[in-house]
């Protein structure tokens, strides 16, 4: 090496090792930057990016809630879970989805327009998310596609829960029916909300909708672990979901068929109830539709067939329809009126036939009997239902005292609570018509009132708690159509009755009675009436009505005592009798459909010893006691002979319930 | 500068195997084995394709870097530019007849291997520059010939690169030239200029770049703004490293990995992977391996009597620590995603190829520490 050169060179290492060195220098400060990186992510944030990444591979998927069914008095299921057969196809796992569908809709007989919505729902979907095809498989449906699953790639043939009614149209009204969650449903109801999955079936309509809370149970969840495509790769944890719970009803299957079977045909309600339990035993409204129809929903052409009947089917008119109660008040208003000592038992009034009806002001009120009914006195008026004389009580007794005794006996208010869409109806008074209407009372409308005419609308429920408290010895119940197992027994409800008798007469106003309405617990069994009397009075003349000759259903009697009811027929009508109709004196079946009187008959039973109280309404069905007490009749013998059954179950107070 | 030292040196067969740098080589092998475990959980935990050929790579390359490593450095010397020039056809034949895949036409099919030139470039770049200054005087370096040539040796390769187009490995070999030029000793005043001229034209060579590069470097400045598309690999490697915590999830645990949330992750992405499975430790670890392997290969080079040899000892030492730099950065979310793989980690047979030459050739200086070359 040359001595410059050395030079140089040395000056050279120099410079190269000062600018290795800054770079060094450089590198040391990145080294400590992806060093602190490294920390600040890993350590520092390292719950922040845990969140993620778990957010990233973790699914949940949330299974339907099993549904809690319901049972009858007797344990019987009556709205049940059932294996239904359904055919998944996840299009991700199909090679060729076309030809499936096609394979699909050969095996299936699926028709176009539900190849086009398949089609369209698998173009709105994930291709990872199930598309079901065909929610309902018949099982010869279901072993086919079994039969050719091995060409049918991608189909699973899937065991799923469903809805079932076993005892169809019986319970329509009191059940309701499930359906697909809507909107609104998911809008109305948080839990419906937080619980929902795709294809989940709420309650639309009656206990199914109002006890939906209870009866929904909670979802089972899957979580799962997902790659970045969201595809499953294996189930890490699963949590089973609580079934809902199982509400047993006081409906006695058998009872409920036979009242379908009575009303077969026709429209109109039968309620049957307890009268010392309230226990509703049968409520049926005719006519019914088959409730399984909606679970996978229903058909245009059926849901329209529905709807148009003229007969409402959708309407439940046990608790829903507003009638004219008609003669069924006569026993309530002969209470009222003797309860306000406004007339006594010996009262005699007139009726002479359509010849000389009552005038009030230039108007003229009739009697229904063309012929008149003569002298009758206060029992034979209700025993046979004289509208005169009845116009007479109700002028005397004027229409505010009415309403009185009408709302202490349940008339006017809601039967059940708040499980129905139940219908207050209207207990009139001056001041009801001040505040309604904007008119003053009018006389003439407490004499049509007093008949059970005029503005004066109930439901069938109501007058069939109306008679089962009449019927007990006027005690308050309330009445309910969920088993509670917590009751009294039969015995300790008398002895309360008593106890509340004895109240009574230290408490002897009325009107106290009605303050005490708001509390239940306090009220329930208390002693509607000021004299124990009056109601004695009213119900042998009930039995009077029902049990000796001239009384309205007196063709409708059974004699065995263990059988014998007494009742009270109404003949409602639904259009202003005009002269012209008084001349024409039509037979029922002679009177278009829409214009016919409705029949009621109330009547509770055995006579001897009380138990149950029915009220029977057949809509444009004619007279109360041509076409009402005749089903009374039958209904009587069928219920007391399975009141031993019945009091045997509550007597275990408790039933076995095979789930 | 007295030492007696003769112009060649003889040592003998034996005297060459142990004056090896067992530690540079002890690093090269764990990270060799580091790198074959983190394939195989690429994979999935299974023998496949990836972890197969990137083991049996690093075997053929490690034997070929051992080989290298007695090759004479006096040989690279002489063959310097015929080095680059040879890697700068390839490179124009890869352009014109080179594999085209994902819209980039940057392999050439040699049937074993898809060779990707321009990574070749990254260590030819090196060598060529090396030989270059290591006859120029320090006097000389600032003439404008010294500066003009040069930067037209690095001009060509980068235009060619970039045309592929590739912008991630055309920065690498730049930033490659650029070490060695300013340790030749280059006026600062010219790396001050040019920088700033860089940056004030920045937007102007923004406007050249492919619509997909333009994206990257806007979602670096906001992955958020688009978490599914451009920002995805940014978020999702994020995700995976700050998930690993201290310790990791564990081998063939991590989740961001084998649910394939990450993308590219026998690639650009090995070192997310790795960190997401062995946590701050791992990747401190790693750190150090790497940190080691650039501490002896800088000091081989300050031991290198020969100005070539320190040259590319200090050029390639700071060129791999560009890389691995920018490649942490790049997946810990700190600079725009621009493809530029991990040394040795990543799967690419020609990146491992390229590094095991210049550590073949960092291993020669090495042995041939005392060859004085004229």
């Amino acid at each position: 090496m040359i001595g410059s050169g050395e030079d140089s060179g040395f000056k050279k290492t120099n410079i190269i090792n000062r600018r290795m060195f800054i770079f060094a220098a450089a590198k040391a400060v990145v080294f400590f930057g992806i060093v602190g990186r490294l920390f600040s992510l890993q350590i520092s944030e390292n719950k922040k990016y845990l969140t993620l990444s778990d957010k990233n591979r973790l699914r949940e998927a949330r299974l339907p809630p099993v549904r809690g069914e319901f049972v009858d008095y007797f344990g019987n299921r009556i709205a049940k879970n059932l294996t239904v057969y359904q055919l998944h196809v996840v299009p991700e796992q199909v090679e060729d989805f076309k030809t499936l569908m096609v394979r699909l809709k050969d095996i299936l007989n699926l028709n176009d327009a539900r190849l086009q919505d398949l089609i369209k729902k698998k173009n709105q979907q994930k291709p990872w998310e199930t598309l079901v095809v065909s929610e309902n498989l018949t099982w010869d449906e279901f072993s086919k596609i079994n039969f050719y699953l091995h060409e049918l790639s991608g189909a699973r043939p899937v065991l799923t829960v469903g809805r079932n009614y076993p005892y169809k149209e019986t319970y329509t009204h009191i059940l309701g029916y499930v359906s697909e969650a809507s909107v609104e449903d998911l809008v109305s109801n948080e839990i419906i909300k937080d619980r929902n999955v795709p294809g989940l079936r709420v309650g639309k309509t009656g206990l199914e909708k109002a006890l939906e809370n209870d009866l929904i149970g909670t979802n089972g969840v899957q979580r799962f672990e997902v790659n970045a495509y969201g595809k499953r790769i294996n189930q890490i944890d699963f949590k089973e979901g609580n079934k809902g719970k199982t509400i047993k009803l006081t409906i006695d299957t058998e009872i409920q068929k036979f009242t379908q079977k009575l009303l077969d045909g026709r429209a109109g309600s039968i309620s049957i109830m307890d009268i010392y339990t309230g226990e509703i035993i049968a409520m049926n409204s005719s006519p019914s539709f088959d409730p399984n129809l909606f679970l996978y929903g229903i058909e245009k052409s059926k849901w329209e067939e529905i709807k148009q009947n003229p007969l409402k089917p959708l309407l439940n008119k046990s608790v829903s329809g507003l009638y004219s109660p008609g003669s069924t008040i006569k026993p309530l208003v002969a209470l009222s009126a003797l309860e306000n000592d406004v007339i006594t038992p010996n009262l005699k009034v007139n009726c002479r036939g359509h010849k000389h009806p009552l005038e009030l002001y230039g108007m003229k009120y009739h009697c229904w009997k063309k012929q008149g009914h003569g002298f009758m006195s206060l029992q034979n008026a209700i025993k046979q239902s004289c509208d005169t004389y009845f116009y007479e009580v109700a002028r005397l007794l004027g229409v505010d005292r009415l309403n009185k005794t009408a709302k202490i006996f349940g008339l006017g208010d809601i039967v059940l609570g708040e499980y129905f869409n139940e219908k207050k109806g209207v207990v009139p008074s001056t001041k009801w018509k001040k505040e309604a209407i904007g008119q003053n009372w009018y006389l003439g409308e407490t004499l049509i009132n007093g008949i059970g005419q005029g503005y004066i609308q109930t439901t069938p429920l109501q007058l069939c708690l109306m008679t089962a408290q009449l019927a007990n010895g006027g005690h308050k119940i309330y009445p309910k159509i969920i088993f509670d197992n917590k009751q009294d027994t039969i015995e300790q409800i008398k002895q309360k009755m008593k106890l509340a008798e004895k109240k009574k007469d230290e408490d002897s106003n009325l009107l106290s009675a009605t303050e005490k309405l708001f509390n239940k617990d306090e009220k329930n069994y208390d002693a509607l009436y000021k004299n124990k009397e009056n109601v004695k009075f009213v119900l042998e003349a009930m039995f009077k009505s029902t049990n000796e000759l001239y009384g309205t259903s007196f063709s409708s009697r059974i004699e065995d005592p263990k059988y014998q009811f007494a009742g009270k027929t109404g003949t409602a009508q639904v259009k202003r009798i005009t002269e012209a109709d008084r001349e024409l004196d039509l037979k029922t079946n002679q009177i278009p459909y829409k214009e016919r009187d409705h029949a009621w008959f109330v009547a509770f039973g055995p006579y001897k010893n009380p138990r149950y109280a029915v009220s029977i309404l057949v809509e444009h069905g004619g007279s109360g006691s041509s076409t009402a007490a005749p089903i009374a009749q039958k209904l009587f013998k069928f219920v007391i002979d399975r009141h031993e059954l019945r009091e045997k179950i509550r007597k275990n107070n408790l039933t076995n319930i095979n789930i | 500068m007295f030492i007696q030292s003769s112009l060649s040196d003889k040592s003998t067969f034996f005297q060459k195997i142990r004056s090896i740098d067992y530690i540079m080589l002890f690093c090269i092998l764990i990270l060799g084995i580091v790198s074959s475990f983190a394939m195989y959980s690429t994979d999935g935990g299974e023998f496949r394709y990836h972890s197969e050929s990137h083991i049996i790579r690093f075997i053929i390359f490690f034997i070929m870097m051992i080989f290298i490593s007695f090759i004479n450095i006096k040989t690279w010397h002489t063959f310097g530019y015929l080095f680059y020039i040879i890697v700068l056809g390839l490179l124009i034949w890869a352009s014109l007849f080179g594999i085209t895949a994902q819209g980039s036409q940057r392999w050439i099919n040699l049937y074993f291997l898809n060779l990707q030139p321009s990574e070749l470039m990254k260590i030819a770049i090196i060598v060529c520059f090396a030989k270059y200054f290591h006859r120029i005087q320090l006097s000389n370096v600032n003439k404008l010939k010294n500066i003009i040539i040069p930067i037209l040796i690095l001009f060509i390769p980068i235009a060619l690169v970039i045309s592929q187009p590739d912008l991630g490995t055309s920065i690498l070999i730049a930033l490659s030239g650029i070490i060695v030029l300013w340790l030749a000793g280059i006026n600062i005043k010219y790396f001050f200029y040019s920088s700033l001229t860089f940056i004030i034209s920045a937007p102007f060579i923004i406007s050249f770049l492919k619509p997909y590069q333009k994206l990257r470097i806007l979602t670096f400045f906001d992955p958020d703004k688009d978490p599914l598309g451009a920002g995805y690999q940014i978020i999702q490697s994020k995700i995976a490293v700050g998930s690993g915590g201290l310790t990791g999830k564990g081998y063939l645990k991590g989740t961001q990995g084998y649910l394939e949330f990450l993308p590219e992750k026998h690639t650009d992405f090995i070192f997310t992977l790795f960190s997401e499975e062995f946590g701050f430790l791992g990747s401190i670890f790693l750190l150090i391996i790497y940190a080691i392997l650039i501490f002896r290969i800088l000091k081989i080079g300050s031991l290198s009597r020969s100005f070539f040899g320190k040259f590319f000892c200090y050029g390639f030492g700071s060129a791999i620590f560009i890389y691995i730099s920018v490649n942490m950065s790049m997946v810990l979310g700190l600079l725009p995603i621009v493809g530029s793989p991990l040394p040795i980690m990543s799967y690419g047979g020609s990146s491992m190829l390229a590094t095991m030459i210049g550590l073949g050739i960092v291993m020669s200086t090495k042995i041939y520490s005392r060859q004085l070359i004229s």
